[in-house]
């Protein structure tokens, strides 16, 4: 029977478990722990906690991928916008082709749109040993249920171990629809993956109540494995033109390109340089910046770093900045090299869209602000001050 | 035009905190809270309804005590609440979250539009939303920031993207996940608190929506959590205090190697 026992016998009623459990779901009486079954999410937190008495056990009983050690390979889904290959399905080939090396395996790309076909090549230049593509006009636009169906199709046929996928709109839009299908289990937005070569299992960190926790998923007994993986985190290949690898065009029937959705319109509102999602800098502003004329004085920054201007909540409700700037829980979440928060005090709503940033730079008036304590570099000042004396100095430098 | 919106309790975050000594989540007093994208599903749903008529359906999957949302659901203007809850859920991934929640609209059966929040703020997936969606074999539109037009059994959106929008078209009955830009959800009416207080919340078990007992709970979900840690706390940072030219100037060259 699936679930969770306490072995009345091990336990010596230690309590560590009663403070493990983020639901509150164990007390102790009469020395021993009891799981209240309707708070209990079975998160497996108290079986970590009592490794060492091991007293309380989560025992699963779960289906099986039949044939399980016929999966074989990593596989990537490759997003593209417009027929341009998007940065971050050169990263994931960059974790793919890591992971496959430890397994022994093969690295394929999967490529679907309209006009792509040409863009197979770098795929193989950036780690990939297999790319099959279809490019068909009724794939232009991404759309769920044909996207969702091909992939799924060629999952079926070929059977790799794991497929990993952007985190983004689209990447977890049709990866979610694909598990569905495929009845499979699927990790959404992993910021580190690695491999049990043991058991072959994807090791899925995330983080977890935004970003307060980690947590690593497995799916032992599913395959394929599917992640979404968070971008501007793992690390791309530079390209290598002498990479040789089987290019795969692939032809379906009429029936896999139908589609209730259809795309009326596409409307680019922010410019390459407010994409705050890919940006390597980001200059964000806060309640202090007290207006949006003064956001000019971000941008001037952001602009000597190349960099793009972001914004807390606080500004965006202010309607100093366009929703699409908006860092933290009800807006992006964004992971730069540089982060630098002016007039941002560091709400726990902000700090989960940014903390996972390389470096943050903090700058604000009062010294005891809460975005200081994950700052990698402060400056307690007047952000009016300061931010032209940045400027400044970097214009000299950069 | 008939709406379910399904929504979920969450922890209010902004409450959480770690400890520093055990470094774990103190949860302590922690109210939960409507997960906040799905405060702006209900509104949006309210609006659908106020517009073209029929009514709205409040849904949620979770232990007892999540029966304090559909409550708050309805003050906010939702028409009934089903608490799909069963100790058979526990341990549920998102996989058979999407499941459970798509055999409880097979039971209501009679919709036109599912709407959910993006994603809750505590698992952070937007996974269930299009999971329903592919369980129940329609369409779905992800991240919609606005609905332009419902007619002839169609809905016009627009779709985020991380570059901007597209307008989208589908049929109905569909799926919509919205973003926060959506809408600004309006406050509780007194007329709607008094409603919530004597609503009778309608509870289902696994065995009233029919669910297969492999594919619900534990059963049904092929992803596990396998270890949960506290992320390496950043380092202590550089504070820079005092006149601000030479901040400014120390703070450069540190970055020095890094910015240029």
């Amino acid at each position: 029977m699936s679930g969770i026992t306490v072995y009345k016998d091990k336990c010596i009623g230690c309590s560590l478990c009663v403070k493990a459990c983020p639901f509150e779901a164990i007390t102790v009486v009469d020395k021993k722990a009891v799981i209240d079954l309707d708070k209990c999410t079975l998160c497996s937190s108290c079986v970590e906690a009592c490794r060492k008495t091991n007293a309380i056990e989560i025992i699963r009983e779960t289906t099986r991928t039949p044939d399980i050690e016929k999966y074989k390979g990593v596989w990537v889904f490759v997003e593209q916008k417009k027929g341009v290959v998007q940065p971050v399905a050169f990263e994931l080939l960059g974790k793919a082709r890591e992971l496959a090396d430890k397994l022994g395996v093969g690295v394929a790309a999967v490529l679907l749109g309209h006009g792509v076909k040409d863009k197979a090549q770098e795929l193989i230049q950036r780690g990939a040993d297999t790319v099959y593509v279809t490019d068909d006009p009724k794939l232009e636009h991404f759309l769920d249920e044909p996207y969702a169906r091909i992939l799924a199709n060629l999952i079926r046929k070929h059977r790799p171990e794991i497929l990993l996928s952007p985190a983004t709109s689209i990447g977890r839009s049709v990866v979610s629809r694909v598990a569905v299908q495929l009845r499979v289990g699927l990790t959404a937005d992993c910021t580190a993956l690695d491999v049990n070569l043991e058991e072959r299992f994807l090791l899925q960190t995330r983080p977890a109540f935004g970003g307060n926790i980690m947590a690593t998923i497995l799916s032992r007994h599913h395959r394929p494995q599917l992640a979404t993986v968070r971008h501007k985190v793992m690390k791309e290949l530079a390209p290598d033109i002498s990479r040789k690898g089987h290019i795969e065009s692939l032809a379906f029937d009429r029936s896999f390109f139908t589609s209730r959705t259809k795309v009326l319109e596409v409307v680019d509102a922010v410019t390459a340089t407010v994409n705050i999602t890919e940006a390597n800098v980001i200059v964000s502003g806060g309640r202090a910046m007290a207006g949006a004329a003064n956001f000019k004085m971000l941008e001037d920054l952001a602009g000597v770093l190349n960099g793009a201007v972001g914004a807390s909540r606080a500004a965006i409700d202010e309607g100093w900045m366009p929703y699409a700037h908006q860092v933290g829980q009800t807006g992006k979440t964004v992971c730069p090299k540089v982060y630098i928060a002016c007039g941002i005090s560091g709400q726990i709503q902000h700090l989960v869209g940014m903390q996972s940033s390389d470096i943050i730079i903090a700058i604000n008036r009062d010294p005891s602000a809460p975005i200081f304590s994950v700052a990698n570099y402060g400056i307690v000042g007047d952000i009016f001050e300061v931010v032209p004396l940045l400027t400044k100095k970097f214009k000299q430098v950069v | 035009m008939n709406v379910i919106v399904c929504i979920k309790q969450v922890p209010d975050t902004t409450e959480v905190r770690i400890d520093p000594v055990t470094k774990n989540l103190v949860r302590e007093g922690v109210k939960s809270i409507i997960n906040p994208f799905d405060a702006y599903a209900i509104e949006e749903g309210v609006r659908l309804k106020e517009k073209f008529g029929g009514k709205v359906t409040a849904i949620t999957m979770g232990p007892p005590q999540a029966e304090g949302v559909l409550r708050e659901a309805i003050s906010l203007g939702c028409d009934d609440a089903i608490l799909v809850s069963d100790r058979a859920f526990a341990g549920s991934d998102t996989l058979a979250t999407g499941y459970t929640l798509s055999k409880a609209i097979a039971k209501i059966k009679d919709y036109d539009v599912i709407i959910c929040g993006k994603q809750a703020i505590d698992g952070d997936t937007a996974q269930v939303g299009p999971g329903i969606a592919a369980m129940l074999d329609i369409p779905q539109i992800t991240y919609v920031r606005k609905i332009s037009d419902v007619k002839d059994g169609e809905i016009t959106a627009e779709r985020s993207t991380e570059e901007g929008y597209e307008v989208v078209q589908t049929k109905l009955p569909c799926l919509i996940t919205v973003v926060k830009e959506i809408n600004t959800p309006r406050l509780p009416s007194l007329k709607g608190k008094m409603k919530a207080k004597s609503a009778v919340i309608q509870a289902w078990k696994a065995v009233d929506i029919e669910a297969e007992a492999d594919r619900i709970g534990l059963k049904g979900s092929p992803t596990e959590v396998w270890k949960i840690f506290t992320p390496p706390a950043r380092a202590q940072g550089m504070i820079l205090q005092g006149e601000a030219q030479g901040s400014v100037d120390q703070l450069v060259d540190s970055l020095k190697g890094l910015l240029y």
